[in-house]
């Protein structure tokens, strides 16, 4: 490798501030920038421009390097995480080497965040001044390209990774889908109407869930999870645990002859597919519909594999198709993929934190989750509102943001609940004839339909009443309150407290990070935002990109959204990681590191250093060796190296040396 | 070597050199722009790909140039792109902090901190903390202090010479007294 610098040739930096409209201008005296600049060394031309991002921008560069021979290009403007890309292809197409460019952050790390204009253009001109002295040692480099594994992994089964797996599957991909859970399906498998065109949930899930189960290019893995992610974009190794269900998935047909013949007569144990409303036995299916089409044992419950004795009436009921197998252990898969989508999904809150709406203390008072649940005709009550207490109820109180826009416990808004209360608000009304209050802070409805939506529930009668409920209690003032739940609220638009008597409380519980969020975020090595939903890229311009390349987001582990935005969502992630695919390869950034032989000393410090194992030793010559297949560019050898052999490629001593000599040369 | 010893010359401003890591931190200060936070300006950021890369000399280059204070800004714990980067930092942090204060570099002028991408808040609170501090201190003025010093060992050197033209015995004596 060619490190003589600059071959003796002569260096001609141009030099670009850009104002971004106001953003940079209005706190940057970018006129005075350029003319200072303009007399540092090598600078051959210095200008400002409106919007250097912008085609003129770009064509600017260009025309300038063939115009006045430029050999070095710096551009101050925004951050390079957004535009580094865009210049260094500007600075291609001017003909010269995409690593002769360098970018300088006024605009995120200057003028967004400063107020004093003097200091702010002080500031650009020493961050300038650092990239000029930087850019002069540049050299040119050559991206690598990596080959893409055409595979891709989508991580959870709910709506979002189900539509991910099936775009990406109908486009021809082989496409591995992980759900920890027994069945695909998510939480939108638990509704029984989506809003706003009250649409039959499973009516439009469960086509889709056994098109997933039955696609020849999908490999679905229900029951398991990512234990392990290796590898980088085009090229991970992933380990997948498969849990043990007791049931060989291969050989189940889905039958369920096993189920009537448990041991236990009556279905005894709570479902959680119910919200725990219901009873299951030992050996069940969640639902119905439950994809793929096999029944499961639970060993907390099941006698047999709590105690070892048993009949196993459920073997012979299976008969020769000997599905069933107690001696299942966990077991541990390897796969190959290019790229991986996640799509873990949300947890609702957990109304317990919230005592004074008595969520397990008064037995009428329900999460909006189990109601989805008690109006579904195949829950556990047939669709029929039963109370927990036997009783129908004739009047119900919807209280929105549980646990959302509070200070206490999340601050954001859940963007779900509003609509999903009216549509809980309508479905309860249906069915049962009742009274229904909603109790609300703002109503939030913007979404295609979705403030029509609430007019109609008007229309239908519902009371709406705005202030947050102060609490929901037993404790009776008046003969009528006798018997009910009390929601106390002040009413801030007629303006006095009221106190409300309904026989039945919901709670619109806020979305929240999985549980697992942060072990999830590690393995795949992504970031969280402050609320612990993971981190896009870009909120605006990458909003399904992560910081790893070849990670994609999709649904409601990003953050809340409802159906159409995690379809939507889905699909973008599934196009990112199509574009990946297709193109077969991805440009990585040279930003290696290598070893100068013949200054080596030999020493060893490095090799155990990398996490990656791409440094080795060769014996013979007693020298360090980077394998730059698998150097990742972190530069951690290179800061560790005492004999200062080791150079990082677009990070080299002399580049970092001269930036700090520049912002502080004053 | 006190700062407060140091004149404090009409305008000084502390001036940080900061590196930032591309993943964690400087995305954190990027967000702390896009979020409009507002902080002091006397802080100016080096990328890095990892804090990994952190060679202690950068941070001993940034002093000798003129820095009041170094701040360095990986991934917390657990959440380095590159695994591990950051312990390798902070080991030679710890390190460097021991030499540094050999050299009469107060603690609170060099700084590691854990900034995650979502910590844009954190970027301020630091670097204004730091800021202050720093202002507290006084300039270190190394440069400064550095041509004194030459100074004095061009002074020192010229009185060796002068006695050692002068005489060997006499030279003894003057050492074994002085
Ligand atoms: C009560 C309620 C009612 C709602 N009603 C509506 C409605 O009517 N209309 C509407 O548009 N939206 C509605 N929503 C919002 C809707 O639920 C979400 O938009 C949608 O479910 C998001 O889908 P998802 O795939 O992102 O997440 P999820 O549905 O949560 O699916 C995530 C999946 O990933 C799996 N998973 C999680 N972690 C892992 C892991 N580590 N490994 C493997 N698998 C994992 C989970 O088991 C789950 O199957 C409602 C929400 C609630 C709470
Ligand atoms: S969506 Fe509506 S009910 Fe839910 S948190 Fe936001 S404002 Fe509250
Ligand atoms: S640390 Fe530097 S000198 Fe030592 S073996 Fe590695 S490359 Fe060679």
């Amino acid at each position: 490798m060619n490190h003589g610098k600059n071959n003796g040739e002569e260096i001609r930096i141009g030099f670009y501030v850009c104002h971004c409209g106001h953003n940079i201008a209005s706190m940057v005296d970018c006129a005075e920038v350029a003319k200072y600049v303009e007399q540092l060394p090598h600078v051959v031309l210095s200008r400002d421009y409106k919007y250097m991002c912008s085609d003129p921008g770009q064509e600017l560069i260009a025309q300038d390097i063939k115009e006045h021979n430029l050999n070095r290009i710096v551009v101050a403007s925004c951050s390079p995480l957004l535009h580094e890309h865009t210049f260094r292809t500007a600075v291609e197409r001017g003909g010269i080497n995409p690593f002769y460019f360098h970018m300088v952050n006024i605009r995120e790390h200057n003028s967004w965040v400063h107020t004093d204009r003097a200091a702010a253009t002080l500031k650009a001109k020493a961050l300038a001044r650092a990239a000029i002295k930087r850019v002069a040692h540049h050299r040119a480099l050559e991206t690598k390209r990596v080959p893409i594994h055409p595979d891709v992994l989508v991580v959870g089964g709910g709506i979002a990774g189900i539509h991910a797996a099936m775009t990406l599957a109908n486009a021809g991909k082989k496409v591995y889908l992980v759900e920890r859970e027994p069945t695909i399906g998510g939480h939108m498998a638990k509704f029984d109407k989506t809003f706003p065109t009250l649409d039959c949930a499973a009516c439009i899930l469960t086509p889709k869930m056994s098109q997933v189960g039955a696609h020849p290019n999908i490999k679905l893995m229900t029951y398991s999870e990512v234990t392990k992610v290796d590898g980088y974009v085009g090229n991970y190794t992933v380990t997948i645990k498969h849990k043990p269900r007791y049931v060989i998935e291969d050989l189940c047909i889905g039958c369920q002859d096993c189920i009537p013949a448990c041991v236990y007569k009556e279905p005894k144990f709570p479902d959680e597919f119910n919200e725990n409303l219901g009873k299951r036995k030992p050996i069940y299916i969640p639902f119905p519909q439950a994809t793929p089409q096999v029944v499961i044992i639970d060993p907390d419950t099941c006698l047999n594999l709590k105690t070892g004795k048993c009949k196993k009436t459920c073997v012979e009921a299976c008969g020769d198709k000997k599905a069933i197998d107690f001696k299942q252990q966990e077991t541990f898969e390897d796969i190959k993929v290019g790229t991986i989508i996640v799509a873990t999904g949300f947890k609702t809150f957990d109304a317990t934190k919230m005592p004074q709406y008595g969520y397990g203390i008064h037995k009428n008072v329900y999460t909006a989750l189990e109601v989805e649940r008690l109006v579904n005709a195949s829950g556990p009550t047939g669709g029929e509102i039963i109370l927990r207490d036997g009783t129908h109820p004739k009047s119900i109180g919807i209280i929105h943001c549980v646990g959302s826009r509070d200070e206490r416990h999340n601050r954001w808004c859940s963007r779900v609940c509003c609509m999903y209360s009216l549509k809980l608000a309508h479905l309860l009304k249906e069915h049962t004839g009742a009274e229904v209050y909603n109790f609300y802070i703002d109503m939030r409805t913007a979404g295609k339909n979705y403030d029509e939506f609430y007019g109609k529930l008007l229309d239908e009668g519902v009371h709406f009443i705005r202030g947050r409920v102060g609490e929901v209690t037993d404790w009776a003032f008046t003969p009528e309150e006798e018997g009910h739940l009390v929601i106390r609220v002040e009413d801030t638009l007629a303006g006095y407290v009221r106190r409300i008597p309904v026989d039945m409380v919901v709670l619109a519980t806020g979305l929240e990070p999985q549980e697992d969020a942060q072990e999830v975020r590690r393995l795949f090595n992504m970031s969280c935002g402050g609320e612990g939903f993971f981190l896009e890229r870009h909120p605006k311009l990458a909003p399904v990109n992560t910081f790893t390349d070849g990670i994609f987001l999709a649904g409601c582990c990003q953050g809340p959204k409802d159906i159409p935005d995690s379809v939507a969502q889905a699909g973008a992630a599934a196009a990112e990681a199509l574009v990946l695919v297709d193109k077969g390869y991805v440009e990585q950034e040279p930003n290696t590191a290598f070893v100068i032989e013949n200054e080596c000393s030999g020493c060893k410090s490095c090799v155990p250093l990398c996490p990656y194992t791409a440094i080795a030793f060769d014996g013979s010559k007693q020298k360090a060796y980077i394998n730059e297949a698998l150097c990742k560019g972190c530069g951690t050898c290179v800061g560790a190296c005492p004999s200062g052999s080791i150079v990082q490629n677009l990070f080299e001593d002399a580049e970092v040396f001269s930036e700090i000599e520049g912002v502080l040369a004053e | 070597m006190n700062a407060s010893e140091n004149k404090v010359p009409a305008g000084w401003s502390p001036r940080i050199v900061a590196f930032f890591c591309n993943w964690c931190t400087y995305t954190a200060a990027d967000l702390a722009g896009v979020s409009r936070l507002k902080y002091a300006p006397n802080v100016r950021v080096i990328r890095l790909m990892c804090s990994g890369r952190v060679d202690p000399q950068f941070i001993l280059e940034a002093f000798a140039r003129g820095a009041d204070g170094v701040l360095v800004g990986g991934c917390h714990p657990n959440d380095c792109h590159y695994v591990e980067g950051n312990y390798k930092m902070l080991r030679r942090a710890r390190l460097l902090r021991r030499m540094l204060a050999g050299m009469g570099i107060e603690e609170a002028r060099f700084r590691l901190e854990w900034i995650s991408a979502a910590e844009g808040e954190k970027v301020k609170v630091v670097v204004n903390e730091m800021v202050e501090q720093i202002r507290a201190l006084g300039p270190l003025g190394l440069p400064g202090r550095w041509a004194e010093w030459d100074r004095e060992v061009a002074g020192l050197a010229e009185r060796v010479a002068a006695v050692e033209a002068a005489g060997v015995g006499e030279k003894e004596s003057e050492v074994a007294h002085g």
